[in-house]
């Protein structure tokens, strides 16, 4: 029930932000924050003390008939890896809000309906284990992702909505053909017909089929994750996108393609997924060095993050191609850690540009004299994303590395080199932003630094990556059950050579 | 001959028909636009009421034209139930000018209404004819009707004359069929078919001559033509009854037609239909984005939408049967809201409805109620959720997939891909900030808001929560 709860909140809150929007800007700002902690207090109620492997995967159910004729059912499941993304999800919208305070004046009710919808569409991606259910929620998250874009947005909004909106939409009807075939072969099988991933699992087919299948899905997460060479709509998306909008692409709504990989992708198709590693694993290696240098040929600040993060998402892919129990603990701290690193440097951007009216690094520098907070973490979080240890990126990155190498050398040699290209950007974005000589932006006026709300995000913020970076245990610990069954389900990709995988501590 | 139960099951149809004479006499007795409107409404209304009287005796055969069972109840259901909401949106329309003589409008809405509700429980050539030529005829006046808009006759005469054709053709192609096989009735056309040669020729000519005359009606590419002409002339409320009920009444029979004849075996015409099916879906789509006039973008999205219905016939299943039968409740729910905003922000008047694409610009903030429902119409149309477009898109795509209609279902896919950029453009104009501000706005009447609203709330509930929808397509349109 508390799941339903989880998903219900949100979604009735966004109704009353609207309608309070009308009557006083700030009652749906202030609407938005009661409805987001509340829900942040329902999810956090839910981390389960059990540390052991021993323990049951799911943490909590619901189930009613949904569409009882076509065996769709309502199906809500909640395991670690589930609750983590749960909570990233609800940190990271309540962050949005309150970056938003000042910097969204206009229609005010109507953004923080949008941001509270989307975060229940994500909540559901990441709850729901009936596929139709899961393909409802996938396509329901667009709708006022789009809306936060094209209304809110910059100057080429228009362009980057449409396009987020037909990459994802395309690839997602790719991944509905792909469900109702695995369905029917289900139903042809065993004279069952449902939409139940649980009982899919282990459908028997052959290769030739499960490989179009895996394609199908693959397709559907790579164009989220994204994954190289379905990333072109990433970079305009995230630039025209207010900033709450590029925090919630970049921190939330990335992560539902590279948990769809890790749910559905492997344990539903595990041959053909073990067969497809090595494509899959070069295109992210493409994607982690392709990203990279994108990123280092950036003057826009913000198109400079939105690139590092296809970078960074490419360890993702790699990770999760590896499927072994490290790269699959790195694949969720990276998921953590660039939620976080990146809604903080995307904030950051914002927040630039609230004051100096351009996100052109050529018109930037010496930005520390005069705005010394901001600059600080500025140089903190560009420092967290290129990997420094100590920090939560690194122990991502790391991780996978460390598992990818046991599958294949070649690959992690050349995904490593990603790390030096991370610091080569990283360190250009703060040298030309925050050192030099005082740039010839536009607008001098209005240089003053980051106010407390923002001073308390960033450091929460702060306070998370350096967390994740030094004690990543409990994560560990949290996620273990859910992805020790996950890795069984995809169990012959992990045969063979990968056994010798270290167990984890 | 006919018994009780017949007369009972049949009742709501002959209370049409009473019903265009009771209006006909009320017209030449007293010549008042709201009395008109309100017998006609409330006389429609009734009609739906009835059908629900009439389920406990079906399936019941009427005559050997009609059959009056659960697929025929819940087709004429939806015709009923469109075109009184026609019906609704027409008065707030017509109300709104100071056009001199409307109450023809209204009898001409009900004997259209009357051919389109017989078609769903045709089992004959001969109702089958009749039906689709009094809705024909009677659209003829309804789109051409004298109203100060250049282009009405036009569009009226090139209906006349291709709809002609497409009469000739149709019944060319009876006569063909009647020619070989003796008979009319529909069932004993399947059973003649099997008893003789396989490969007659004159049968297969003859059903694709009735294809053709169909693909006029649902205007299926290639023969589409006239659709975004007509739809741009016609008053809005008509628009909206050419695009839903007249093509809910086609596509009912065809399908009729088909699983009776049991044409669904004929390689040859699944090929062809196939192929048109891939052609409407494509060439609607791709069509509709060249498109500045709201009007004509969903003349051609209707042509697309009618390709997708085709992916459900194809499949030719009970879960095809099924998936049409829902998507055709979705896309009446859907173009009847879209089309009754259309109406209710055109001064009819004026000369022209509010179909340029400017028109919408700003819309968010003139009329934000109507751009709210607008834009769930539009997600509903591009299928996505929580509309019933969505569940219904769902259903005819898992009906192609396990009818293995490997291209329909591709085109289906890039179709609604290509789709959705034009539906999103009319949602950016409405977003888009107004430079100046209207002089007048139009008061919209609340009338006319409230029948939109309630739309609204079907389209979102049953997208949401579609079962009762399911289960009710499931005992009438059943598994067969």
């Amino acid at each position: 029930m508390i799941l339903l709860w989880l998903l219900a909140v949100p979604a009735v809150g966004g109704a009353l932000a609207w309608g309070a929007g009308a009557a006083h800007a700030n009652w749906s700002r202030w609407i938005s924050i009661v409805v987001l902690s509340l829900d942040l207090l329902l999810a956090l109620s839910l981390i389960s003390p059990a540390t052991s492997t021993g323990h049951t995967a799911w943490i909590a159910s619901f189930e009613r008939p949904w569409i009882p004729q076509l065996g769709i059912s309502f199906e809500l499941d909640l395991d670690g890896l589930s609750l983590v993304l749960i909570l990233l999800t609800l940190a990271l919208s309540l962050i949005s809000v309150v970056i938003s305070w000042t910097e969204i004046t206009e229609r005010v009710g109507l953004f923080h309906a949008n941001l509270l919808w989307t975060t229940t569409g994500v909540i559901g991606v990441f709850l729901a284990l009936d596929l139709f259910l899961f393909f409802f929620f996938w396509e329901l998250m667009l709708v006022p992702m789009y809306f936060l874009i094209a209304l809110w947005g910059h100057e080429n909004r228009f362009y980057a909505a449409i396009k987020f909106f037909l990459f994802t939409q395309g690839s997602g009807l790719i991944m509905l053909i792909a469900i109702l075939v695995l369905v029917f072969i289900h139903q042809h099988a065993t004279g069952h017909l449902t939409f139940d991933y649980l009982a899919l699992l282990g459908t028997k087919m052959n290769s030739t089929t499960a490989f179009w299948l895996m394609l199908g899905f693959f397709i559907a997460f790579a164009v989220k994750l994204p994954a190289v060479p379905f990333h072109t709509w990433l970079p305009d998306a995230h630039t025209e996108a207010p900033t709450a909008g590029s925090v919630l692409l970049a921190g939330i709504l990335l992560k539902t393609g590279a948990y769809g990989l890790l749910r559905f992708v492997v344990p539903l198709f595990p041959d053909a997924a073990h067969a497809f590693a090595p494509v899959a694993m070069t295109l992210a290696v493409i994607g982690i060095l392709y990203g990279a240098l994108l990123a280092f040929g950036q003057n826009d600040m913000k198109r400079l993050v939105a690139y590092s993060s296809i970078s960074h998402m490419g360890f993702i892919l790699l990770g999760v191609f590896a499927w072994n129990t490290l790269a699959l603990d790195g694949v969720v701290v990276q998921m953590l850690a660039h939620g976080v690193s990146t809604s903080a440097l995307f904030i950051l951007v914002g927040a630039l540009q609230e004051r100096i009216h351009t996100r052109d690094m050529r018109f930037m520098g010496g930005l520390w004299g005069s705005l010394p907070r901001l600059s600080a973490f500025g140089m903190f979080f560009a420092i967290a994303s290129l990997g420094l240890p100590g920090l939560g990126n690194f122990i991502g990155e790391f991780l996978i590395l460390l598992g990818s190498f046991h599958v294949s050398v070649t690959f992690t040699v050349f995904a490593a080199g990603g790390l030096v290209a991370a610091a080569a950007y990283s360190l250009l974005l703060v040298q030309r932003a925050f050192h030099g000589t005082v740039g010839s932006f536009p607008d001098k006026t209005r240089l003053f630094d980051l106010e407390t709300p923002h001073l308390v995000v960033m450091m929460v913020l702060t306070l998370s990556i350096v967390g994740l970076g030094v004690y990543p245990q409990p994560i560990f610990c949290q996620v273990a059950p859910g992805l020790s069954v996950l890795q069984r389900s995809g169990q012959q990709v992990s045969t063979g050579p990968r056994a010798r995988v270290v167990e984890q501590p | 001959m006919m018994t009780a139960a017949a007369f009972r099951a049949f009742a709501p149809f002959t209370l049409l028909g009473v019903l265009t004479i009771v209006v006909m006499l009320l017209i030449a007795a007293r010549r008042d636009h709201r009395l008109t409107a309100l017998s006609t409404i409330i006389g429609l209304s009734l009609c739906c009421v009835a059908l629900f009287f009439s389920a406990p005796d079906a399936p019941v055969p009427v005559t050997p034209l009609f059959i009056v069972d659960g697929t025929a109840l819940f087709y004429a259901g939806l015709v009923f139930g469109s075109a009184l909401i026609v019906a609704i949106i027409s008065y707030t329309y017509l109300a709104s000018s100071a056009h001199a003589v409307c109450e023809e409008y209204y009898l001409l809405l009900l004997t259209a209404t009357l051919g389109a509700a017989v078609l769903p429980e045709s089992v004959n050539f001969a109702s089958f004819f009749l039906g689709i030529e009094v809705l024909s005829i009677s659209l003829l006046g309804l789109i051409a009707y004298a109203s100060p808009r250049q282009g009405a006759a036009e569009a009226g005469i090139k209906y006349l004359v291709l709809s002609g054709a497409a009469s000739a053709f149709l019944l060319f192609g009876m006569a063909l069929i009647y020619a070989e096989l003796g008979t009319m009735s529909f069932a004993r056309i399947g059973v003649e078919a099997h008893t003789g040669d396989p490969a007659d020729l004159y049968r297969l000519v003859g059903v694709a001559m009735i294809l053709t005359a169909v693909g006029f009606k649902l205007s299926l590419v290639p023969f589409h033509m006239w659709t975004p002409d007509v739809y741009e002339a016609a008053p809005a409320p008509i628009t909206a009854f050419i695009a839903v009920v007249s093509k809910i009444a086609v596509f009912s029979v065809i399908l009729r037609y088909f699983n009776l004849a049991d044409n669904h075996g004929d390689t040859s015409l699944r090929l062809g239909l196939a192929a048109v099916a891939v052609l409407s879906m494509l060439g609607g789509n791709l069509l509709a984005l060249l498109q500045n006039n709201v009007k004509r973008l969903l003349a051609y999205s209707s042509i697309a939408h009618l390709g997708y219905l085709l992916v459900g016939f194809l499949a030719a299943d009970s879960l095809g049967n099924r998936a049409v039968a829902y998507y055709l409740a979705a896309y009446a729910v859907t173009t009847l809201g879209a089309f009754g905003i259309i109406s209710l922000l055109s001064a009819p008047g004026t000369g022209r409805d509010a179909d340029r694409i400017e028109d919408y610009r700003g819309l968010f903030r003139t009329h934000p109620f109507l751009a709210g429902a607008l834009t769930l119409a539009l997600l509903s149309l591009a299928g996505m959720p929580p509309t019933m477009g969505f569940i219904g898109k769902f259903y005819l795509v898992a009906a192609g997939v396990d009818g293995r209609l490997f291209w329909p279902v591709v085109a289906l896919v890039v179709g609604s891909v290509i789709g959705l950029y034009y539906y999103l453009r009319v949602l950016v104009t409405m977003a888009m900030p107004v430079e100046t501000i209207p002089v007048q706005r139009t008061a919209v009447p609340l009338f006319g808001k409230a029948v939109i609203a309630a739309l609204l709330v079907l389209l979102v509930t049953l997208g949401i929560y579609p079962a009762p929808a399911i289960a009710l397509i499931r005992v009438t349109v059943g598994h067969g």
